[in-house]
């Protein structure tokens, strides 16, 4: 046996880095053994439902509880009157604001929590809101965030009106929430002014909810005796949720325990603090046993975090070859009642900075204003990192619009403003240091694997005899990894993520982490991150996550923060485990450390065949036979605080067929390529791309949150909100491309929201180019058949002789 | 999403059914497959007081052939429908629209009976009947009666019955030779009720056709007969310029509501879509 | 409102409960008889992750009452393992990547389970439209269909 085939047998055995190992998370979830919070099973436990509001926007006169609290079984009614002494009835949101934990006076919109009650089971909760009498006043509702300046605009926050300036730059009018400036203004204004070429569009990217499978909820339990609070909930980010809870509560951190068990999806919109929690916290404070709190699915959509809503105006000055000059990006964003964007303190709209894209744009400018109307707060990061998908919709659709005026293909626009891979680090002029990156192969690559000549030939010909076929394309880069701290903290706490690792005698491993699998895999990743790092199998290597009581503390999982922050952290940890079981195993060997090889899962004295020590041997020794002067065990703890954020990218390509007649548009191809850096497990990878494209297409071609004038939200059951079945959803071809991260440990970037950030632009793409012949160069989402059709019937193609 | 409280009953035969529906006026709901009626009552859009469960009723299923009609119990489920041998053999529109209602589980359960007397304008079933010229038999303290499908839809959540009465069976005739049926419908997604469905039975005589019935599913109140576009087709020998002018009929019959599927114009326009698509299919068809 | 006894039985063992006439199928298994493996994700019968097996078809347990299953024979997902050992849709499912949080899982898996009942060999066609009435957020079905497909080869070679 050679020396290099038995060094890949005892890798192999290690199933680490690189490996599509199976996930250690699946036997539990394929016996239905998961244990999900609605799974949470407390002795006493009552159950929370909420009482909600009717109107979009309204005073409220009076609420009578009598009925409800007549009924057995219920325990108690809770208004915002009740919450008033304890200074709980508002709450802190993640953007600065504050937001009513019940309706304090007014609702702000429709389905708002107004009361809660507090019975024995779901059943007779259900009947008791039911008999909550609440007497509204209704008030005149602002639905267009357009209108929400105007002067005769109904103004909607009383509670912060006379507030002249939060910090964030002086309000123009009661319902105007900040604006966002970044770039050189008066640069990309001369640069416009001396352009050969200027185009400008206006897109609007709908209100959308991210509608995980499970829907959020909590069971909250007070044991009065030792004034300790034990709260198992659904989120993203548990030990946010307990400084959180302290700060609101006064309970001391120590004395709250948080868990987010298994969670049923997130995709964003389990990273905030929900009314419903409060309320079932407080119920459990006041009455002294557990309450479970489990929102249905209308009032998920209705009311828990929505994405995007952003009005945007996108313009590039170019000259006449297609090289970009300069970009300009002009927003206005529906905030919805209360400001509770998720999103690093310091970045009103996010990292939507990141809008120059995957290209060498010299000088640009971007500007966002937020506004409140009357519907429900959010604005979370929906599968992307924070505004990123909104960013890059803009910057691909402007690149699309730009070689459409100037008669170049949409490929041969990008390959002439790429940052070309020399370039890296590269600097935006938004401010950004882009990582690393090879966007022209990635591609080529592409282009080749589809025949890009021709499927534009077959287009050619299907255009000549009336047909609609459109060919969609994007070359997106990502920012994710939130992120460096001194560019990010959520309330104040920076953004690194830990891990704390122990290996014991016998050399298995447990360790625990900050973030929070909510899908994602974590259980499995990071266990061959450390078994790759350390040299002992990843079976054995035990990943714990989600308990306050146990975990470091960790910003939580979401802006594709797990890997390249998260698992930075678990890398640094193992690195410095491996450093001391350097020294341990020189002791052992009686050599000095210098002079000792890693090699796979030993230390081998160099130049001394057989001279080595196993992880294993060494680990064993750690508890026995360490050093003199050297603290026994095995085990560290890293707090990863990243120099950069990462730079994830890739190419996709999409092919569309439009029913002329119908304007159902099918996809009939769909070709994902995505560097996401190192790969740990291309297996989970390539499930998180498809998952990704999945909600990529939910988003581009059907998912909307639409409202009336009265601010009645329209269709928020699954039966008109679009998750897409098995029957709708493309097939998905993927592929990859390695440009490692030059500052992440392991070369890790990142890759879970880089297919719905990049798919969902790709989908317009296509949309759009099936009439570009026509002089079509832009159509809002949703594309539905609907909405489709109207643009064919305007166009008169669908006439029938 | 839970229902309010109600007194349960689960009668073992028809009469025993209407007798509880006799005793219960105004305040009894009888549950067939549920899956419109539970959601309602979820949502507490309906509340009835007594739930009768009819689902344990033997006499109210099975398929078979009685002469030249099929005779379709109404608790036979869209599974049973899809899975009848009888059905796909001589009455094959039947199954063809069944294997687009809804899902797989939702079939199990959803029923031809209750998807008829629901009365929802969304339905796929009502249609249907139109266009299978369809008679059913309804049973009431008074005895048995038998009604045309054509008047039976009358609205919106109103059909020709009485509040004491049940829709025991289904009777539909067996195609005929040189018969042909198309069924077209669109719809956003799996799950979701038509955006626009049309149901066609074409019968020729040598090259014309001697009967059609053109049925339309959401494109108003309730199911009904575009008869203008079938009047224009009856006697004719069909040709594409025919079935145009036929379609422009359907789209003068339409009056859909405006929803998130559409407003009012695209869904004339797809109703008509639908018709085009179904005539020509069952011209196909007839011709064998 | 008096509570009426049903009894029925679950996963291959009898079992009695005391329920509410308008008591859902999927609390009764879930709450009072402590199977949580079945998942409630939408509550108008549209995401199937209450799935479950009556009587030998694939239901909707959020849409079924429980006194409708009096009598009736029921399996879950905790009913899939035969004395330990994992039913190849399990093993498939795992070895396709087909689940990623989770919460559609068993739904899927017991839906599947019937689906191969009645369709041992199914196509990729067959299975998008035969599993329709499940949803998945997170795996965007690819790894189910070949986990579905990859099942039935094993279960027809077996």
């Amino acid at each position: 046996m050679s020396t290099s085939t038995e060094k890949l047998e005892r890798e192999e055995k290690l199933e680490g880095i690189g490996c599509s190992r199976k996930r250690k998370e699946d036997p539990r979830f394929i016996q239905g053994k998961g244990n999900y919070v609605d799974d949470v099973k407390l002795p006493g436990t009552l159950f929370a439902d909420i009482v909600r509001s009717p109107y979009a926007h309204a005073r409220i006169k009076s609420i009578n509880k009598d009925k409800a609290l007549a009924v057995p079984g219920v325990h108690a009614v809770l208004t915002a009157a009740d919450l008033k002494p304890l200074n709980l009835h508002w709450m802190p949101t993640l953007a600065g604001d504050v937001q009513a934990v019940l309706a304090d006076e007014k609702v702000h919109f429709q389905y708002q929590e107004v009361a809660v009650v507090i019975a024995d089971n779901r059943y007779i909760a259900a009947d008791a809101v039911d008999l909550v009498e609440v007497e509204y006043e209704a008030l005149p509702v602002l639905v267009d965030p357009h209108k929400a300046m105007d002067a005769d605009a109904p103004i909607l926050r009383e509670d912060i009106k006379e507030k002249a300036d939060d910090g964030k730059g002086a309000h123009k009018h009661p319902n105007h929430i900040f604006t966002w400036e970044v770039g050189d203004d008066e640069a990309t204004t001369q640069a416009f002014n001396a352009a050969d070429v200027v185009v400008t569009e206006k897109m609007y990217y709908p209100r959308v909810h991210p509608s995980p499978l499970e829907t959020c909820g909590c069971v909250a339990s007070f044991d009065k005796v030792k004034s300790h609070l034990t709260l198992y909930i659904t989120s993203q980010a548990p030990h946010i949720v307990r400084t959180v809870v302290s700060l609101l509560s006064g309970i001391p951190e120590s004395k709250v325990r948080v868990i987010s068990p298994d969670i049923g999806g997130g995709f964003g919109n389990k990273v905030g603090v929900y009314p419903g929690y409060v309320t079932a916290i407080v119920a459990s404070i006041v009455l002294g046993r557990p309450v479970k709190w489990i929102e249905d699915r209308m009032e998920h959509l209705s009311t828990t975090a929505w994405a995007r809503d952003y009005h945007m105006t996108g313009a590039l000055a170019a000259d006449k070859e297609g090289r970009i000059k300069a970009l300009r990006v002009n927003v206005l964003a529906d905030h919805g009642a209360f400001n509770s964007h998720a999103q690093p303190t310091k970045w009103p709209a996010g990292l939507f900075s990141i809008c120059t894209g995957s290209y060498d744009i010299p000088v640009a400018h971007a500007k966002v204003e937020g506004v409140y109307t009357n519907k429900a707060p959010g604005g979370v990061a929906y599968r992307c990192s924070f505004r990123v998908t909104e960013a890059v919709y803009v910057i691909e659709r402007m690149m699309d619009i730009l070689a459409q005026k100037l008669g170049i293909d949409k490929a041969e626009i990008r390959r002439r403003n790429f940052v070309k891979p020399e370039q890296f680090p590269y600097h935006t002029a938004l401010g950004w240091e882009l990582d690393s990156g090879d966007y022209p192969k990635a591609l080529q690559k592409v282009l080749e694997a589809v025949d890009y000549d021709g499927l534009r030939r077959e287009q050619q010909e299907k255009r000549a005899r009336g047909e609609l076929m459109g060919i969609g394309l994007v070359t997106f880069t990502e920012i994710v990894g939130a992120g460096p701290s001194k560019a990010c903290d959520i309330l104040g706490v920076g953004m690194f993520e830990s891990a704390e690792i122990r290996v014991h005698p016998t050399g298995s491993v447990v360790a625990r982490m900050g973030t929070l699998s909510t899908g994602q895999g974590h259980q499995t990743t990071y266990a061959q991150i450390i078994a790759t790092e350390l040299g002992l199998p990843s079976e054995d290597i035990q990943i714990e996550e989600g308990d306050t009581d146990t975990a470091p503390y960790g910003l939580g999982t979401y802006g594709s923060r797990s890997t390249p922050v998260g698992g930075a952290a678990t890398a640094m940890a193992a690195r410095k485990i491996r450093d001391k079981a350097a020294r341990i195993a020189a002791h052992l060997l009686e050599v000095s450390a210098d002079d000792l090889d890693w090699e796979v899962d030993r230390f081998k004295v160099k130049g001394v065949p057989g001279q080595e020590k196993t992880m294993k041997e060494v680990a064993w020794a750690a508890y026995n036979n360490v050093p003199d002067g050297m603290e026994m065990g095995l085990e560290a703890t890293n707090y990863y605080d990243p120099p950069n954020f990462t730079y994830p990218f890739g190419a996709y390509l999409c092919v569309i067929d439009i029913d002329k007649c119908t304007g159902e548009a099918k996809v009939r191809r769909f070709y994902a390529l995505d560097d996401c850096g190192t790969r740990i497990n291309p297996m989970i990878i390539e499930g998180q791309i498809h998952g990704g494209l999945t909600e990529g297409f939910a988003v581009a071609m059907g998912q909307q949150m639409p409202f009336d004038e009265q601010g009645n939200l329209l269709g928020n059951t699954f039966m008109d909100y679009f998750i897409p079945t098995f029957v709708e959803t493309p097939f998905w071809e993927t592929d990859y491309t390695v440009t490692p991260s030059p500052h992440h440990p392991l070369g890790a970037k990142g890759v879970a929201e880089s297919p719905h950030v990049g798919s969902i632009p790709c989908f317009t793409s296509a949309i759009v180019d099936a009439f570009s012949h026509l002089g079509v160069t832009h159509m809002d989402m949703p594309h539905n058949a609907y909405r489709v059709w109207r643009k064919i019937h305007e166009l008169g193609l669908d006439k029938h002789e | 999403m839970i229902p309010s409280e109600f007194e349960y009953h689960a009668p073992h035969s028809v009469a025993e059914a209407i007798t509880l529906l006799t005793q219960y006026p105004e305040e009894a709901r009888l549950l067939a497959g549920g899956h419109s009626l539970l959601p309602m009552m979820k949502l507490r859009f309906a509340e009835p007081a007594h739930l009768i469960d009819i689902n344990g009723i033997k006499e109210l299923k099975g398929i078979s052939e009685q002469g030249n009609v099929i005779r379709i119990g109404a608790m036979t489920t869209e599974s049973e429908l899809i899975d009848s041998a009888l059905l796909n053999e001589k009455c094959p529109l039947i199954p063809a629209v069944a294997r687009l209602i809804a899902d797989p589980q939702v079939r199990n359960r959803g029923t031809i009976g209750g998807d008829i007397v629901h009365g929802d304008p969304g339905n796929d079933h009502p249609a249907v009947m139109l266009a299978l010229d369809a008679r059913f038999i309804l049973q009431g303290p008074e005895g048995e009666r038998t009604v045309p499908a054509n008047g039976f839809f009358l609205g919106t959540y109103s059909v020709g019955m009485a509040a004491d009465e049940i829709l025991t069976a289904i009777l539909v005739p067996v195609f005929a030779s040189s018969t042909g049926y198309g069924f077209n419908k669109l719809k956003r997604k799996t799950g979701d009720f038509a955006t626009a469905a049309s149901s066609v039975v074409v019968q020729l005589q040598g090259e014309s056709c001697a009967d059609i019935r053109i049925a339309l599913t959401n494109a108003g109140p309730c199911a009904f007969r575009a008869e203008a576009a079938e009047d224009l087709l009856k006697g004719q020998v069909i040709t594409d310029a025919l079935i145009e002018q036929a379609a422009q009929k359907v789209m003068a019959a339409c009056e859909p509501d405006e929803d998130l599927r559409g407003d009012a114009e695209y869904k004339t326009h797809m109703s008509a879509e639908m018709a085009r698509r179904s005539i020509r299919d069952a011209l196909t068809k007839a011709k064998g | 409102m008096t509570k009426k006894h049903i009894s029925f039985q679950l996963n291959g063992r009898p079992v009695d409960a005391l329920v509410e006439p308008r008591e859902l199928l999927v609390h009764v298994i879930r709450e009072q008889l402590g199977l949580t493996g079945t998942h409630i994700g939408c509550e108008t019968s549209h995401c199937g992750a209450c799935t479950i097996d009556l009587n030998g078809d694939s239901v909707k347990a959020c849409t079924v009452l429980a006194m409708q299953a009096d009598g009736g024979d029921v399996m879950t997902v905790e009913g899939l393992a035969d004395n330990g050992a994992l039913h190849p849709l399990q093993e498939a499912f795992m070895q396709e990547h087909g689940l990623q949080c989770g919460f559609c899982t068993p739904g899927m898996l017991i839906r599947a389970y019937r689906f191969l009942k009645k369709n041992p060999n199914p196509s990729d066609e067959e299975i998008r439209t035969g599993m329709s009435g499940n949803l998945c957020r997170c795996t965007g079905y690819q790894n189910i269909i070949k986990a579905v497909k990859a099942a039935a080869e094993k279960m027809q070679s077996a």
